[in-house]
């Protein structure tokens, strides 16, 4: 695993952006189509990813994570497009609080989209293994273990599982089990199919030192790398950051509990208190729009104060 | 002037990372017993030789969730707010490495003698 350096960090923050970031994936910038609803072709359509929802956290950096969990839910259903489905990729519950994993389903209930597809953070997973998790999720995975795949208008999604093996490695970590499947799974396809990836913990190698990268991250991305385009989400850094390698691009997704410090710019991640006017413009939700014919998809994160 | 401080800061952190508490029993003749606080992100001191029977409570002062996990498998705490403690009474002697099981790069030792 390579490390990443103060320059190459930097090159990092080069993609980060607040707000509503408008992202040109592999040069194209295709995100005005989603204000223009009205022209959507049949095969066009759209999905939502939210993230890092910690349901249970009480602390300083937001006094109310339900509630700000409920503002994010009320922007998807005033969305002009609805959604076709929303990601939610993991750290659904602060630690596993009693009672979390019940009132993320209820208030996930309230969502206007035909399903919500999970995967866990390391939240959801490191008191119990994922007993409690996959009880809960597992079902329509592979082999009841949370990682799966599924088609949606010739898009081809794929959830990752990277915070089982967590302890071990001190990064996020799949597994040879799953990335012989993930291998498997990409295999049958075409080049030409789009690609989504949805993970928690960033893939790529972010920032290591905070345990912000995959340590078998590479070998997946490896599998990736032949198709014409890749967009990988995750969350765990409870800020919006991109990066572009290839055709694949990579974005890390806002939070609707807290926001983290940048990378280094801390003694460590975790909650970071803002003033109260500041927090809702560093939560947020994405929208990613597909549109038929062209294949990089449009990204757009949004914030709850905008 | 900055290299200064940086220098100044490394030694106080050197300080910080190794203690070890004298054997002798306390006073009133009870178990000894020793302190970890869980702060930025670490464990301080980050290593810690202590009498065995010691008792070790340790505090998370993090906004963060943290647990105080054996990697062995001897001990393994909840995931503790701030201003919670896990405690735990080493009786044998030996080399006991444990981590924060939500941020694993948190790690460190602690020698029973």
């Amino acid at each position: 695993m390579a490390d990443i350096d103060r320059r190459g960090f930097l090159e990092c923050m080069a993609w980060v952006g607040t707000g509503i970031v408008w992202t040109a994936a592999g040069g194209v910038l295709s995100s005005r189509t989603l204000a223009h609803a009205g022209e959507a072709s049949a095969g066009d359509f759209s999905f939502v990813q939210i993230s890092d929802t910690h349901v249970g956290f009480k602390g300083e950096a937001n006094p109310d994570a339900t509630a700000t969990l409920r503002e994010a839910i009320a922007k998807i259903n005033a969305l002009p497009t609805p959604p076709a489905f929303v990601l939610h990729t993991g750290d659904l519950t602060h630690g596993q609080k009693p009672g979390a994993f019940d009132s993320v389903a209820e208030i996930l209930k309230s969502v206007r989209a035909e399903r919500v597809f999970y995967i866990p953070g390391e939240h959801d997973v490191f008191l119990d293994g994922g007993k409690e998790y996959l009880g809960r999720y597992g079902a329509g995975t592979v082999d009841g273990r949370g990682w799966q795949s599924f088609d949606y208008r010739g898009v081809h999604f794929v959830g990752l599982v990277n915070v089982l093996s967590y302890k071990a490695s001190g990064l996020g970590g799949l597994g040879e089990e799953q990335l012989e499947w993930l291998e498997k799974d990409v295999q049958r396809l075409p080049s030409s199919a789009p690609l989504v990836v949805f993970t928690h913990v960033p893939l790529w190698a972010l920032y290591p030192k905070w345990g912000w990268a995959t340590a078998d991250g590479e070998r997946a991305i490896g599998y990736l790398k032949r198709f014409g385009s890749v967009t990988v989400l995750n969350g765990h850094i409870h800020q919006a950051m991109q990066k572009v390698e290839g055709t694949v691009t990579f974005h890390a997704a806002m939070s609707t509990a807290f926001p983290q410090p940048a990378p280094g710019t801390a003694p460590g991640p975790g909650p970071m208190k803002v003033p109260e006017d500041r927090l809702r413009g560093l939560l947020g939700l994405r929208e990613v729009g597909f549109v038929e014919g062209r294949s990089p998809l449009a990204v757009v994160d949004r914030t709850l104060a905008s | 002037m900055r290299k200064r401080i940086r220098a100044a800061a490394a030694c106080a952190a050197l300080l910080v990372l190794s203690t070890t508490l004298p054997a002798a029993r306390t006073s009133d003749g009870a178990a000894p017993e020793a302190q970890i606080g869980i702060e930025h992100f670490a464990f301080r001191p980050e290593t810690l030789t202590v009498p065995a029977g010691t008792r070790i409570t340790w505090v998370n002062r993090d906004e963060e969730l943290h647990t105080v996990t054996s990697s062995a498998g001897a001990f393994a705490s909840a995931g503790l707010e701030k201003g919670e403690t896990f405690a735990y009474t080493f009786a044998a002697p030996g080399a006991y490495a444990y981590f924060c099981a939500l941020h694993p790069y948190m790690k460190s030792t602690i020698t029973v003698k």
